[in-house]
C-alpha cells in the first residue's frame, strides 16, 4: 500500500525532484562560512546564530531552575495558537500570513499553557511529569486539529503553518532576522542585568522569599524570556526542536565549567556556534532540514564535551579511574616489599603479582613506568629495586593500613577477621588530614601506632 | 474522507475509528505504569525517539514489516533509557534535562534520516509521524451489510496496520496481567520489589520496550502525539477517579475507549454539522482526552475541586450551626437571654444569619419576644458539642501538655470531629462540668 | 482557627496572655500552621528573649522546621499571628538572617562558596547591581569567622557536608541580621564543623544577637544554649534550659505518644480535603 506519496513534504525548501546529494566544493563552504554566498543565505545563518545564542544563555536559567522539560510543553502548546490567530485574522479580514499576528497567538498559548501545567499541580493529586506531559499532547493535539481545519476549510488555505511545527529556516525575512536580533540582546541584556538574582532564585529560593526578594516575578521574567526565545524559534527551527536549542547548549556548557557566568557565556557559544554552523551545513547541502541539522550539530558539540570535557567528561572519568588502580596496585606492591623487609620485587614476583591482581600487559608497563618515573623504584637486571622513597611510601601506606584497622575494630564494630577485606580501598585514599585526624581518635582511646621505622627496610 | 452531510460508512469510517481506538486503549493501559511511577515523560521521549529506530530499520531491511518496526522500536527505546542514564550520569543535570537532550537530538536524527529515505524512495512523511494518517486506512472492499461483515474476501483486504495494532493490544493485555502483582510492587517500591527477587530494572526495560511497541503499532495510524495523550491522559483521569490500582486501570481503558470514540466522532460528525470538512481525528482525540481530565480533575467524586470545595461549604455551615448551638447553650447555662444581635457578635467570622435559618427550620432552635432559645431536640445536639468542647480541653491540658488559658480555640476546631476525647471527666480545666 | 472575643471561655485565656513587648525579637501568638490541611503544629505561643541562643527540640515530626518555616513566611499559617520586635516580618525582614537546611538546595549548582556567601549581601546590593568588591571582601571575612577563608574558590559540590554546612552559616552572618533562624545546621556535621558553629554562636551572642536553632542532640543542649523550646505538635515547655530542659518535660515531648491529637490532625485533614 502506498502511504503518504500524495502528501507534499514540509521539510526543506526544494522539491522533491532533486534528490542528488552532490558535496559542496572547497570554495562553496568558504563563501558560506564567510557570508559570501548571497543574501537570503546570509540572513539565514544570521538569524539562526543569534537564536542559537539566546536560546543558549536562556536554557541556561530553565535548567538550573529545573524546568527543561516544562519549555518543551511550552513550545508544543504554541501551535494552537497559531491556528487560532491564523482563523482570527482570516475571519477579521487581515492578512493571516502575518508573521508577527500568528508569534503572538503562539505566545498567548504557549504562556496559558504554563498556567495550565501550574493549575494542574494546584488543583489535582497529579505529579509535574504527568501534567507536562497531558498539557503538551493535548495542546499540541489542539493545534492539529486547527491546522487540519484550516487546511480543509479555510479559503486561504494553510499553505506554510506547517512550517512552525519543523522550521523552515529557509523562508526567513529581515524582519525575522530582526526580531531574532532583538530578542537575543533582550536575553544577554537581562542576563547581565539580573544575573545575580536569576542565580540566587534558581539556587535556593527559599532563602530569596526570606530576603524579601520577589521570587515570583523574577521567576516570571525568566519564563517571559524562555517564551520570547521559543517563539522567536519556531520558524527557524520549528516547535518540537526548539526545545533542543535551550536544552542541550546548556547541558552540553554544564560539562566545562563550574561557575555561572562561565556557565552563561559557554552555553551562548555553543548555541550560537550550531546555529551558525547548522545553517551553514544546510544551506550548502540543499535537502537537509535546516532545523534537524542545527539541532544535530549542537548534539554534536554535546557528545564531544561529554566525552572531552575536562573533569566530568568520559575520558577524564577513565582516566582518573585507571589513574586510582595504578595507585591503589603500586600501594600493594611497596607495601608487600615493606612488609617483607626486602626492598627487591623479583621478575617472577612482578609476573605472579600480575596473574594472581590480574593486570593486563598494558596495566602492568604503566604500573612500572608509574613507579619509575616517581622516583620509587629502578629497574635491574633481576627486577625492581625500591627506593628510599619507595620504601617511605611502602611504610606509609602499611601504617595507614594499620591505623585504619585498628579504627574499625575500635569504632565500627567490624569483626578483625573482615577488617582486612573492608580496608583494602580506603587505605589508599586517605589524605593527610584524615590520617591526623584518625590519630588523635584512636590516641583519644589510648591506641598508638608507632611511626614505621624505615631502616629496617 | 467524510462529505459535509455525515452518515457513518464501513468502508470509509470504520477502520481509522477501530484503529484509533486500539492505539487509544492499548496506550492507555500501559500508561498507568508509566503515570505510577513518575514516568510519563519517558513515555514522551520513547515516542520522539523511536524514529530514527524505525528509519534505520527500513533503511537497512528495506521493508516495512511489523517485525523490523518493532526491532528498530525496541531497539531505539532501550538506547533511549540508556542514553538518558548516561547523560543523567555524567552531566550531573536533572533526569528532564536528560531526557530532553536525549529525545530531541534523536528526533532531529530521525527527521533528517527520513529526508535520506525520501532519496531512496520510501515513503515516509515526518508529519505523518505526529498526527498520523488515519483517512488511509480504507476498507477497499467494504461489506455492504452486516452480513457479510466476516466474508473471508472481505476480511483479507483489512488493512496491516489494525492487525499490528489489534497485536499490540492483546500483547499488552497479556503483558500487564500476567504480570500485574510484579508491576505493581515495582511502580510502589522498586527496591522492595528487587529484593523479592522481582527485578525491578528488568521490569523497567521490558515496560519501556512495551511502550516502544505500542508506539511503532501506533504510528502509521494514529501518530506519536495520540500516543504520548493516550500514554498520559486515560492513566491520569483514572487516577483521579479511584486509589485502587486495578479499578485504576479499568478506568483508563475506559476513558481511552471514550476518547477514541468521541474523538472520531468529533473529528468526523461535528464538523459535518456545520457543513465543514473534517478535522484531524489524532488531534481531535487529545483534546478529547484533554477535556475528560479537565472534567475529572473538576468533577471526580472524590480527589474532583468540586466535591472538596462543596465539602468544605458543608463543613464550614456545620461548624457555624454548632457554634450556634453552643453559643445558646452556654447561655442557657449562664441564664442569660441572647439574640440574634448578639450571637452575632460572639461569632465573628461566622454566617450566622443562614446557620439559624437551617437551626429553626430543623426544629433545633426557636424564636420568641425575647430572642432564641433551644428546642429539646436542639439541646441535646448542643449538649452533645459542648461536652465534646470541654472534653477536649481537659484531654490537651491532662494529656498534650497545653497550657489551660489557651486550649479553648484549638477545642473549638476540634469539637466539629467526629474523633472523641476518652470520656471520664466531669468538669474542664475552667472547672464547668461536661454534659 | 476563629477567634471568639466575647466568648466567656477564651476571653479569659486572652487576658492571661503576657502583653508581646517591642523588646522580643519574636513572638508568636497563636499560631496553628497545617500541611495539606492537616495540623502540624497547635497553637503556638511563643516570646523569645532577646540576646539568647535558643534550641527547637523535638522528636522527627514534631514542626520544629515548620516552627521556623511559618515564623519566615515560607509555610502559611492556618492562623495566628508572628511579630519581630513588634513589627511584621517585611518591617523587619532586613533584620532577620536564614540558614536553611543543607538538603534544601542543590549542592551541583555552578557557584562558588564565596559566590554563595555574597548571596547574603544581594539585598544589600540591590537590583541589577553586580557583586563590588566591598561586598566580596565582607563575604570573605563572613568565610573566615566560620574558619572557610581557604575554600573561598572551591565550587560548592567539591565541599564536605561540613563545609557546605559552614557555607551557608557564613552566608547568613553576610546578612548581618539581628536575629538568625537555623534549621538542622548540626544535621550530619563533622566535628571540626560543629566546633565552628558553636564557635559563630557565641560570637553572635556577644554580639547581641538571638539566634534560633532547630537542634537534634539533645546531649548538646545545654552546653550550647540558653534557653529551650520543647516543641512536639505543640509547645510542651519553653524557658531556660535550666528549668525547662527537665526529664519530666522531655519524657513529655518524646515519650507519651500523642495518639488522639495525631489522629485528630489526620481528622482534621480529612474534613477539609472532602473524604471524611
Amino acid at each position: 500500500m502506498s502511504l503518504l506519496a500524495s502528501i507534499p513534504n514540509p521539510l526543506g525548501t526544494s522539491s522533491i525532484t532533486e534528490v542528488h546529494d552532490q558535496m559542496p566544493s572547497t570554495s562553496e563552504i568558504l563563501q558560506t562560512l564567510t557570508f559570501q554566498s548571497g543574501y537570503n543565505t546570509n540572513l539565514v545563518i544570521l538569524g539562526t546564530t543569534l537564536l542559537g545564542l539566546a536560546a543558549g544563555i536562556i536554557g541556561v536559567f530553565a535548567l538550573l531552575r529545573k524546568r527543561s522539560l516544562m519549555t518543551d510543553a511550552l513550545s508544543h502548546a504554541t501551535l494552537p495558537g497559531i491556528a487560532i490567530a491564523f482563523l482570527t485574522a482570516t475571519t477579521l479580514g487581515f492578512n493571516s500570513k502575518y508573521i508577527p499576528t500568528l508569534l503572538i497567538g503562539a505566545g498567548v498559548t504557549g504562556i496559558i499553557g504554563v498556567l495550565c501545567i501550574q493549575a494542574i499541580l494546584r488543583f489535582s493529586r497529579l505529579r509535574e511529569d504527568a501534567a507536562i506531559g497531558i498539557v503538551l499532547s493535548v495542546f499540541f493535539g489542539a493545534g492539529i486539529v486547527g491546522l487540519s481545519y484550516i487546511q480543509a476549510n479555510a479559503a486561504s488555505g494553510s499553505a506554510g503553518l506547517n512550517k512552525f511545527i519543523y522550521g523552515q529556516a529557509a523562508t526567513m525575512q529581515p524582519p525575522d532576522v530582526l526580531l531574532m536580533g532583538g530578542i537575543a540582546l533582550a536575553a544577554i541584556l537581562a542576563t547581565f542585568l539580573f544575573l545575580k538574582e536569576f542565580a540566587l532564585i534558581c539556587f535556593n529560593d527559599s532563602f530569596a522569599k526570606v530576603d524579601g526578594w520577589p521570587v515570583s516575578m523574577i521567576d516570571l521574567v525568566m519564563m517571559g524570556l524562555v517564551v520570547l526565545v521559543t517563539v522567536a524559534g519556531l520558524q527557524a527551527v520549528g516547535l518540537i526542536l526548539v526545545v533542543a536549542m535551550l536544552i542541550i547548549p546548556a547541558v552540553a556548557a554544564r560539562l566545562w565549567t563550574e561557575r555561572l557566568l562561565q556557565l552563561v557565556i559557554i552555553a551562548g557559544l555553543i548555541g550560537a556556534g550550531s546555529g551558525y554552523l547548522g545553517s551553514v551545513i544546510s544551506a550548502l547541502l540543499p535537502r537537509k532540514p535546516a532545523g534537524a541539522v542545527i539541532v544535530l550539530t549542537c548534539s554534536g558539540i554535546f557528545v564531544l564535551s561529554m566525552i572531552a570535557a575536562p573533569s566530568r567528561g568520559i575520558v577524564s572519568a577513565v582516566v582518573r579511574r585507571v589513574r586510582l588502580r595504578l595507585k591503589i596496585e603500586a600501594d600493594h606492591i611497596f607495601e608487600h616489599a615493606y612488609e617483607s623487609s626486602s626492598n627487591l620485587i623479583s621478575n617472577t614476583e612482578l609476573k605472579d603479582l600480575s596473574g594472581f591482581r590480574g593486570w593486563t600487559m598494558a596495566f602492568r608497563w604503566m604500573l612500572i613506568r608509574s613507579m619509575l618515573n616517581a622516583g620509587q623504584a629502578v629497574r635491574t637486571n633481576v627486577g625492581l629495586e625500591l627506593t628510599n622513597a619507595g620504601t617511605h611510601r611502602g611504610a606509609q601506606v602499611s601504617r595507614n593500613h594499620a591505623l585504619w584497622e585498628q579504627y574499625l575494630m575500635s569504632y565500627a564494630d567490624i569483626a578483625p577477621s573482615h577488617v582486612d577485606w573492608s580496608v583494602d580501598q580506603v587505605e589508599h585514599v586517605l589524605s593527610q588530614e584524615l590520617v591526623n585526624e584518625l590519630e588523635r581518635t584512636l590516641s583519644s582511646r589510648g591506641i598508638t601506632i608507632p611511626q614505621p621505622n624505615e631502616s629496617s627496610a | 474522507m467524510s462529505t459535509p452531510n455525515f452518515q457513518f460508512d464501513i468502508g470509509l469510517d470504520l477502520f481509522p475509528l477501530l484503529a484509533a481506538t486500539l492505539a487509544a486503549v492499548g496506550c492507555g493501559l500501559l500508561g498507568n505504569f508509566l503515570v505510577l511511577r513518575k514516568l510519563s515523560l519517558m513515555g514522551d521521549a520513547i515516542s520522539h525517539s523511536v524514529l530514527p529506530g524505525l528509519v534505520i530499520a527500513f533503511l537497512i531491511a528495506s521493508t516495512r514489516s511489523p517485525l523490523v518496526m518493532f526491532l528498530g522500536a525496541a531497539i531505539a527505546g532501550v538506547t533511549t533509557v540508556l542514553l538518558v542514564e548516561l547523560v543523567k550520569k555524567y552531566a550531573r543535570v536533572e533526569p528532564g534535562a536528560a531526557m530532553g537532550v536525549v529525545f530531541s537530538a534523536l528526533f532531529a536524527l530521525g527527521v533528517l534520516l527520513i529526508e535520506r529515505a525520501a532519496v531512496r524512495h520510501i515513503d515516509l512523511d515526518a508529519d505523518c509521524v505526529l498526527h498520523g494518517q488515519l483517512e488511509t486506512l480504507v476498507w477497499y472492499g467494504a461489506p455492504k451489510g452486516l452480513g457479510e461483515l466476516f466474508h473471508p474476501s472481505n476480511l483479507s483486504e483489512i488493512p496491516r496496520q489494525i492487525y499490528v495494532l489489534l497485536g499490540m493490544v492483546v500483547t499488552a493485555f497479556f503483558f500487564v496481567g500476567l504480570f500485574f502483582k510484579e508491576l505493581r510492587i515495582a511502580a510502589f517500591d522498586p527496591a522492595l520489589s528487587t529484593t523479592q527477587g522481582f527485578n525491578a530494572t528488568l521490569l523497567h526495560y521490558l515496560l519501556m520496550i512495551f511502550v516502544a511497541a505500542a508506539t511503532v503499532a501506533s504510528f502509521e495510524a494514529v501518530g506519536s502525539i495520540l500516543v504520548i495523550a493516550m500514554l498520559i491522559c486515560p492513566a491520569a483521569t483514572a487516577r483521579l477517579m479511584t486509589d485502587r490500582l486495578l479499578t485504576q486501570i479499568v478506568w483508563s481503558v475506559l476513558v481511552a475507549l471514550l476518547c477514541g470514540i468521541g474523538g472520531y466522532i468529533a473529528a468526523t460528525a461535528v464538523p459535518a454539522m456545520f457543513g465543514k470538512d473534517a478535522v484531524n481525528a489524532a488531534g481531535s482525540m487529545s483534546v478529547v482526552a484533554g477535556g475528560i481530565l479537565t472534567i475529572a480533575i473538576i468533577g471526580a467524586p472524590k480527589h474532583g475541586l468540586v466535591t472538596r470545595l462543596s465539602h468544605s461549604k458543608k463543613l464550614v455551615r456545620k461548624i457555624s450551626i454548632d457554634d450556634v448551638l453552643a453559643a445558646l447553650y452556654r447561655a442557657e447555662e449562664a441564664g442569660q437571654t441572647v439574640t440574634t444581635y448578639s450571637l452575632k457578635q460572639a461569632l465573628v467570622g461566622r454566617a450566622v444569619d443562614p446557620a439559624i435559618t437551617t437551626a429553626i427550620r430543623d426544629n433545633m432552635v426557636e424564636r420568641d419576644q425575647y430572642g432564641l432559645n433551644l428546642t429539646p431536640t436542639g439541646r441535646v445536639s448542643a449538649s452533645e458539642i459542648v461536652r465534646k468542647h470541654r472534653l477536649w480541653e481537659h484531654y490537651l491540658v491532662e494529656n498534650a501538655g497545653f497550657a489551660p488559658d489557651h486550649v479553648h480555640d484549638t477545642a473549638e476546631q476540634l469539637e466539629h470531629l467526629k474523633t472523641q476525647p476518652p470520656a471520664g471527666p466531669t468538669t474542664d480545666p475552667h472547672g464547668k462540668s461536661i454534659p | 482557627m476563629p477567634v471568639h472575643p466575647t466568648n466567656p471561655e477564651s476571653s479569659q485565656g486572652l487576658a492571661a496572655r503576657p502583653e508581646h513587648s517591642a523588646n522580643s525579637p519574636l513572638s508568636i501568638h497563636a499560631m496553628t500552621v497545617a500541611y495539606h490541611r492537616k495540623p502540624v503544629l497547635w497553637d503556638v505561643d511563643y516570646d523569645a528573649p532577646p540576646n539568647k541562643l535558643i534550641a527547637i527540640v523535638g522528636p522527627n515530626g514534631a514542626g520544629k522546621s515548620t516552627l521556623i518555616k511559618s515564623c519566615l513566611g515560607l509555610v502559611p499559617k492556618a492562623s495566628g499571628q508572628v511579630e519581630f520586635w513588634g513589627q511584621s516580618y517585611k518591617q523587619a525582614r532586613s533584620r532577620v538572617g536564614y540558614v536553611p537546611q543543607r538538603e534544601s538546595v542543590d549542592w551541583d549548582f555552578p557557584v562558588s562558596a564565596l559566590d554563595v556567601v555574597c548571596m547574603g549581601r544581594y539585598r544589600k546590593i540591590g537590583w541589577c547591581k553586580p557583586v563590588s568588591k566591598k561586598h566580596k571582601e565582607a563575604g570573605l571575612r563572613c568565610l573566615d569567622q566560620v574558619g572557610m577563608h581557604d575554600f573561598a574558590n572551591r565550587q560548592i559540590s567539591q565541599l564536605s557536608g561540613g563545609q557546605q554546612q559552614r557555607v551557608f552559616l557564613a552566608r547568613a552572618l553576610a546578612q548581618e541580621a539581628d536575629l538568625y533562624f537555623m534549621d538542622e545546621p548540626f544535621a550530619g556535621v563533622d566535628a571540626a564543623t560543629e566546633r565552628a558553629i558553636v564557635q559563630v554562636l557565641r560570637k553572635l551572642k556577644e554580639d547581641n544577637k538571638t539566634v534560633i536553632v532547630v537542634h537534634h542532640d539533645l546531649q548538646t543542649v545545654s552546653d550550647y544554649f540558653d534557653e529551650v523550646i520543647l516543641l512536639n505538635m505543640r509547645v510542651v515547655a519553653a524557658g531556660e534550659v535550666n528549668e525547662v530542659f527537665t526529664s519530666e518535660n522531655l519524657h513529655k515531648t518524646y515519650g507519651g505518644r500523642l495518639t488522639l491529637l495525631a489522629e485528630a490532625a489526620e481528622a482534621v485533614a480529612r474534613a477539609s480535603s472532602g473524604s471524611n
